[in-house]
């Protein structure tokens, strides 16, 4: 599979070692140089500098085509916003943002995208060590929607997979997404 | 009107206060306290000093009964989730983003914002508009500097306009070569037809932009040369 990820952070680092040991195409983005330090030597994958938030920069990165995208940056917020250009830009299946507040990491989920929430991770693993009931907080969640297009005029415009499940995608109209120019 | 600005900054401050003297409710979210402190103390306790992006205290701000939120904060993608959280989860009717990166409108809209505002786009526009825009656009230097690559836009007024390069004289030392018509570039032969919005790109010594000047776009650019 070719995997992207964005923030080589540790979790970033351990996953790009662990997909590319396992035999994958990996593609990693950190916007500091320094972060590849994390990388093991033996890393086959490629590393490059730049902002995930950047529909450009991920062009750039050639991550459209990838099966899987993983946001694992420090900020829900960019996590977020790099997982929905994933999404709805480059149009990547299958698509995983980090996100430690947990009513974020439901929220989002309802709008299609997986999200991993730390807080609630880390809660129900100390649940189970300690024997207690587990507390209810989100950890992995699959999506359990997509963003509403009905709402605004434009077709969505995206990438073809996301056409089917959207009310008005087949209405031909000039996508309204994405790529100006 | 109840009106939720998310972002302390200079915008969200004066929109605060322009809201507020206009006669609407107004609540003003700032993460950072210093920051809240000093707005508190300049237009009144409508400062929440809590970060806008999480979901609680956008619901201690009141934002499930806000008419309209407005994300106006220096980062793209805090006003984006900020705008989605209460759109979604807080079924608020009217959302505002402001957006610094001009390529993120497309994103924004079609994930659901219902206006956005952006300083880069207007500020552009209207440098643009006092940009003369029928000159030679110089792309590069090359060689030595002795040659410059060039791109011309054929606009009504030009004499290439229904023209082929045969038909033109061309500089000694220069070249046309290239012609982008609707976002697409095609190599330009002697006999291709120039049309008016065709972007023109050639090559050639700096000495011959007067005369490719005068033969694309239409008077030359210093006659008494």
């Amino acid at each position: 599979m070719k995997i992207v990820i964005v923030g080589c952070g540790r979790v970033g680092a351990s996953a790009a070692d662990h997909y590319d040991r396992a035999g994958h195409e990996v593609i990693i983005l950190d916007s500091l140089t320094a972060a590849f330090d994390r990388l093991p030597s033996t890393f086959r994958g490629q590393a490059l500098r730049g902002d995930g938030t950047d529909e450009d920069v991920l062009r750039r990165a050639n991550a459209t085509g990838a099966d899987v995208f993983l946001a694992l940056t420090e900020g829900d917020n960019r996590n977020v916003m790099a997982s929905q250009l994933a999404s709805e830009a480059l149009g990547i299946p299958r698509v995983i943002a980090k996100i430690n507040d947990p009513l974020r990491a439901q929220a989002y989920a309802e709008l299609g995208i997986a999200t991993l929430c730390r807080t609630g991770l880390m809660v129900d693993a100390m649940d189970s060590y300690l024997g207690l009931p587990a507390s209810g907080l989100p950890g992995m969640l699959a999506p359990s929607g997509h963003h509403d297009v009905a709402h605004h005029s434009g077709p969505p415009g995206v990438a073809a997979g996301q056409a089917a499940t959207s009310p008005d995608g087949a209405s031909g109209t000039a996508p309204s997404t994405i790529q100006e120019g | 009107m109840f009106v939720l600005v998310v972002g302390g900054g200079k915008v969200g401050y004066y929109l605060a206060k322009e809201l507020i003297n206009a006669g609407h409710e107004v609540a003003l979210m700032e993460k950072e306290p210093r920051r809240a402190s000093h707005i508190a103390d300049e237009i009144g306790s409508i400062v929440i000093a809590h970060d806008g992006c999480e979901g609680k205290y956008l619901a201690e701000a009141g934002c499930n009964r806000a008419d309209v939120v407005a994300a106006v904060t220096g980062d793209d993608e805090d006003n984006l989730v900020i705008c989605q959280m209460a759109k979604h989860h807080f079924d608020v009717p009217r959302t505002i983003a402001r957006v610094n990166n001009p390529k993120n409108e497309a994103i924004f809209r079609h994930l659901g914002v219902d206006e956005l505002i952006s300083p880069t786009r207007m500020i552009l526009g209207s440098i643009e508009q006092d940009i003369p825009v029928h000159e030679l656009l110089h792309l590069a230097a090359l060689g030595e500097g002795e040659l410059e690559l060039i791109e011309a836009h054929l606009q009504a007024g030009s004499p290439a306009i229904g023209r082929a390069p045969r038909d033109l004289s061309i500089p000694d030392g220069c070249s046309l070569f290239a012609v982008i018509r609707d976002g697409v570039a095609t190599p330009l032969r002697p006999d291709t037809i120039m049309l008016e919005g065709d972007k023109v790109i050639a090559i050639g010594k700096s000495e011959c932009q007067d005369l490719l000047h005068s033969q694309l776009i239409g008077e030359a650019v210093a006659a008494d040369a």
